[in-house]
């Protein structure tokens, strides 16, 4: 269990590593240097960057030297004093663009799945129980749909929708007074009031696709051969459902949250970008956009470690809560 | 034979009142191609503390058949017929009629009847402990008290066999043998004391001393215990060894059934025949080549009026085997099969015996 | 349990009749009637876009500039004294501006009637880019216009634009879906085939690659896209880009399959039985496989559509003048618009048509090919 553990984190850091040069190499393939980038802006923006900051910046990223070693200067100072690097656009150290954002990421995708999990379960339960009633169908089509819907088309919708019958577009996560206030316990609650509109949003895809998972696998689990030695031991079907294949099927969708979180944080930079939300996805477009490269780098590479970490967590969770896994995988 | 000692008039219709009787059973998978018929008309009786021994090739209907005494056969199949479970004290009960949540099917599956099966790989939940498991089914049919529940099954991990039972309960099916996981089967099958205990092809998985092993812990089960078992096989050698009647079943009818020595000294149908010629058995001289059948296992869909045997049988007699379906009519004392060869079996038809070269 | 579906060759018993593995499947296959329908669909849609110019009533870049943002037009075939008329018609639009909301809004007017004809002259094209036509399906007679979905910003008939942007998206999806299976099959296949290191390092980087959130990291790509490309480098850049972070999938399907299937039991029979490598392929692995991947294949194309829509929906995938299904919704960005113009989401409700029709699809070839499904 516990050599699992610190194998599947060895994993996990092999992973993180590769995550940071993904995301160097993207700041590094566009051609030109981003000082170019940064002082045409700077010029056409009609404030030309003295040439002892253009140095300094070189020298600071180590420009004149082979990608590697830009590399190492790179991740040294971000892993050891959390130093993101410099916002071209913002004028600000990328840290403090990121660290509210990344957290109402993390909330945001946290409450995300439990709504997954909280209307897939019960329903995958219902529809497994009833194949090929109406009910079943009923969820089997709603599934469908929404599975075809994408996200930001919903978001949309919603807007207009809102807009038209009750006259405003609830966009953004706080009320326009809380937007820039420190944290308190209004501001806290007034996150709460906003959440269920992207969060159902951004939550629809992946409640389909567990629901067709989860009903799935309870129907396979229902031929299996231990349900039927249940069954013939006299057990009530309600009990043995909820006691057998319930419990074996809940393991793969534990195991689900490996692609569920990705989903939901893919999800959620589109929805967020649509509905005005101050999570990451909004910054990453606008510094890809704006070749804001050392923002659209962290950003990405937050996202990355954010469902790389998940999984592992995720991982981790399954092979205690099962232990065919738990042996498959300590010897 | 540990169990009596069978006389060699011994009827199948002997007044000892049967525990289980089947009348008439028919067992119907609609499926794509038509209706796959599993059980077509099969009547057998099983009597209290005896064995009966089901034979036939795989995919004959075996399983289906004992399925449906439990009412665990697949979804899809569609029952009729009757099964009658005797009381000693009241009326029977006739399974197939009980509802899906009736509180007396629930009592009889495990309770009054229980079942082991083929596999004893995936018969056990893997994500339950053995104890688990088997203190369930004790707290389902013997007592309420949990404390209560654990000795037993202690005890009956015990009388299986299993070494260290105490700590096997805390044990997860995956770190048993299938030997051992078998044994498991037998305890919790008979932790409630059934009357009858229904034996699917439980040592087909287990490699041959195994085998041995388990089907000797059966036969001093029954001794002890004194239930009834419906045993079933596609190996006419374990039926030899743990029946006291055998039925052969082939695409879902029983073709023959007599008590298992007579069974043996005399062969009446060319199905049973085939069988016995293709088990490797000891005696057989070592060299010789086994006969096999001829033809493969047919699939009873859409099953024609006729013998089902016809096309792969050595003596079947065009112009009447390929016409008329043959009754399970007795032929000789106790001994009964369904071949136009015997003249009881023509005349149970309705046609007359002269057309025969019997 | 024992399945019931057994190969053609096998000698067919006495009594029952047994299917082929191939007439199982069609007669699942057509059991299952969305399926059908959407195989229907889009076998449809698909002729359909490659003939849009002539099913197209105008040029999608026309604009038409007294009818910006014009309502989708209201086909009648009653007049406005209530008798009615064999041949449909539209009315003409007027544009005024309410004095009260300032928003500029289209009266109906319906003293003028246009009728609807079919086989109508109109703007001369190229039909497959090399046949000179001026024909196209439907049109207006005279000064009357027909916008069946309503007209953009720029007046342009959003129908048209559909066809053409649908035509795009479609290819896109198909052109991504082949890098990709290009790619699965390529990884897919050594891992199976090596097994070992090779199949190690193969999983270990679809497992990585699959942990990333897709978007962002198209996202990303997407911004490697040159500004210079002319729109059909974009186009396959941007196919690229959908087809690099989507193969895995399909690289892990076909990896399991070929382990699975290596220790089927018909392929050891063949193998005991001495038939050879070559038959045992076509004969046994082949079909086994193929229905699978057409499965999958099919379950991934709309993925591939959805990329391409949500990457040009944020500006970073094809950019306008290039017309795709994506492009089309980057005017519904605009709230404010949107709620004046509702019809400008019609794009929306194509592409999600397009992506229930390929699920049908991918469902019922699925239970089709599921042997133990009955
Ligand atoms: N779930 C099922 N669906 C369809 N056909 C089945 C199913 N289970 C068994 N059968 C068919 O029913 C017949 C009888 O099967 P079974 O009772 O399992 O045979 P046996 O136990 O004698 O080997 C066989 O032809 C088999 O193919
Ligand atoms: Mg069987």
């Amino acid at each position: 269990m516990l050599s699992y553990t610190v194998r599947r984190l060895g994993y996990m850091i092999v992973n993180l590593t590769l995550i940071s040069i993904v995301c160097f190499y993207i700041i590094n393939l566009p051609p030109g240097s981003f000082i170019e980038t940064y002082s045409t802006q700077l010029d056409a923006a009609g404030s030309p960057a003295s040439q002892a900051q253009l140095d300094y910046l070189t020298a600071r990223y180590g420009l004149d030297q082979p990608l590697y070693v830009q590399y190492w200067n790179w991740i040294v100072p971000l892993v050891t004093q959390g130093d993101f690097g410099y916002s071209f656009e913002w004028q600000q150290p990328v840290w403090t663009l990121l660290a509210d954002r990344l957290w109402l990421t993390i909330i945001f995708s946290i409450v995300s799945m439990v709504f997954v999990y909280a209307v897939s379960i019960p329903v995958a339960l219902y529809s497994a129980t009833h194949q090929y009633s109406f009910g079943d169908y009923s969820v089997n089509l709603l599934g469908v749909i929404g599975l075809a819907v994408p996200n930001f088309l919903l978001a949309l919708l919603l807007l207009v929708g809102s807009a038209k019958f009750f006259g405003v577009t609830p966009t953004g996560l706080y009320s326009p007074q809380y937007m820039n206030a420190p944290w308190s316990w209004d501001k806290f609650v007034d996150l709460l009031i906003h959440l269920p509109v992207p969060v159902v949003v951004v939550g629809l895809a992946g409640t389909a696709a567990t629901i067709r998972i989860l009903r799935s696998q309870l129907l396979d689990e229902f031929q299996k051969q231990y349900v039927i030695t249940a069954r013939a031991k006299g057990v009530p079907e309600r009990r043995l459902l909820m006691k057998y294949p319930f419990r074996v099927a809940l393991n793969p969708i534990i195991s689900t949250a490996g692609h569920l979180l990705p989903e939901i944080v893919s999800g959620s930079t589109i929805v967020a970008i649509v509905l005005g939300l101050p999570t990451i996805g909004p910054l990453l477009l606008r510094s890809i956009i704006a070749q804001d490269t050392y923002v659209a780098a962290s950003s990405l590479m937050m996202l990355g470690v954010l469902t790389v970490v998940g999984v592992v967590m995720s991982d981790i969770l399954l092979t205690i809560l099962d232990p065919r896994v738990r042996m498959n995988r300590t010897n | 034979m540990s169990t009596s000692v069978i006389q060699p008039t011994d009827s199948i219709e002997s007044t000892t009142a049967p525990l289980l009787e089947i009348k008439n059973l028919r067992v119907v998978l609609p499926i794509l191609e038509g209706d796959l018929v599993a059980a077509d008309g099969v009547n057998i009786q099983i009597k209290p503390g005896k064995t009966l021994g089901l034979v036939g090739e795989s995919g004959c209907g075996k399983t289906m058949t004992a399925q449906s005494i439990l009412q665990i056969a697949p979804k899809i199949a569609k029952t009729s017929g009757q099964i009658l479970l005797h009381y000693a004290d009241r009326p029977p009960t006739d399974i197939v009629a009980l509802g899906k949540n009736d509180p007396e099917l629930l009592r009889i599956r495990g309770g009054e009847c229980a079942m082991i099966f083929q596999e004893p790989m995936t018969s056990f939940s893997p994500v339950h402990t053995i104890g688990n498991q088997l203190i369930e089914a004790i707290l389902l049919h013997r007592t309420s008290d949990k404390k209560e529940a654990r000795e037993i099954a202690i005890a009956m991990l015990d009388k299986v066999g299993i070494p260290a039972p105490a700590e096997t309960l805390k044990k997860y099916p995956h770190h048993l043998s299938g030997g051992m996981r078998q044994r498991a089967m037998i305890a919790m099958a008979l932790s409630s004391r059934p009357r009858l205990l229904i034996a699917d092809e439980p040592t087909t998985a287990l490699d041959v001393t195994v085998q041995a092993q388990v089907l000797r812990l059966m036969r001093d089960l029954q001794r002890d215990l004194g239930m009834a078992i419906l045993y079933i096989s596609h190996d006419l050698g374990v039926i030899a060894r743990m029946a006291d009647e055998v039925a052969v079943m082939y695409m879902g009818s029983i073709v023959e059934h007599a008590p298992v020595r007579e069974l043996f000294r005399s062969v009446k149908h060319p199905y049973t025949k085939g069988l016995m010629g293709s088990a490797p058995r000891i005696g057989k001289k070592s060299g010789e080549p086994l006969a096999t059948i001829m033809g493969n296992v047919p699939i009873p869909i859409n099953k024609p009026t006729a013998c089902g045997f016809f096309p792969r049988c050595p003596v079947g007699i065009a112009g009447i085997c390929d016409q008329v379906v043959p009754p399970l009519v007795e032929v000789a004392p106790g001994h009964k099969s369904a071949c136009f060869r015997y003249p009881q079996v023509l005349a149970a038809a309705g046609l007359e015996s002269g057309t025969t070269n019997e | 349990m024992t399945s019931i579906t057994i190969d053609s060759e096998s000698s067919a018993p006495q009594g029952g009749r047994v299917l082929s593995r191939s007439q199982i499947f069609w007669s699942k296959f057509y059991r299952h009637k969305l399926a059908v329908v959407s195989l229907g669909f889009i076998l449809f849609l698909y002729a359909i876009v490659l003939i849009a110019e002539f099913v197209a009533p105008y040029d999608p870049f026309q604009r038409h500039t007294d009818h910006l943002l014009a309502p989708p037009t209201a086909i009648t075939f009653f007049d406005a004294d209530g008798d009615f008329h064999l041949r449909p018609f539209v009315h003409a639009l007027k544009n005024e501006l309410n004095r009260e909301t300032f928003q500029r809004e289209y009266m109906v007017d319906t003293s003028v009637r246009y009728k609807i004809s079919l086989f109508v002259e109109g703007e001369p094209y190229n039909l497959f880019g090399f046949i000179p036509m001026d024909t196209h399906f439907f049109g207006v007679e005279g000064d009357g216009k027909i916008f069946l979905a309503g007209t953009d910003t720029l007046g342009r008939d959003l129908f048209s634009r559909m066809l053409f942007g649908a035509r795009t998206s479609l290819f896109v999806g198909l052109f991504g879906l082949a890098i990709g299976f290009g790619l699965g099959l390529f990884f897919g296949g050594i891992s199976g085939y090596f097994g070992g290191a090779v199949d190690n390092f193969v999983q270990r980087l679809t497992e990585f690659l699959q942990s990333l959130p897709t978007l962002p990291l198209w996202m990303a790509l997407a911004a490697l896209v040159p500004p210079h490309w002319t729109p059909i480098q974009v186009y396959f850049g941007i196919s690229t880009i959908l087809a690099v972070v989507g193969w895995t999938t399909l690289a892990r399907v076909v990896r399991g399959k070929l382990l699975s299937l290596r220790e089927e039991d018909y392929v050891m029979a063949a193998k005991v039985s001495g038939v050879s490598e070559a038959k045992i392929i076509t004969n046994h692995l082949l079909p086994g496989f193929m229905s699978y991947l057409i499965v999958h294949l099919t379950l991934a194309v709309p993925q591939m559509i959805l990329g391409e829509v949500a990457l040009s929906f944020l500006g970073l995938g094809l950019r306008p003048p290039a017309v795709s299904l994506g492009t089309l919704l980057i005017d519904s960005q605009n709230i404010q618009t949107l709620v004046f113009s509702p019809w400008l989401l019609v794009p929306g409700g194509l592409i999600i048509i397009i992506v229930i029709a390929f699920s049908f699809l991918g469902d019922g070839l699925r239970d089709a090919a599921d042997p133990y499904r009955s």
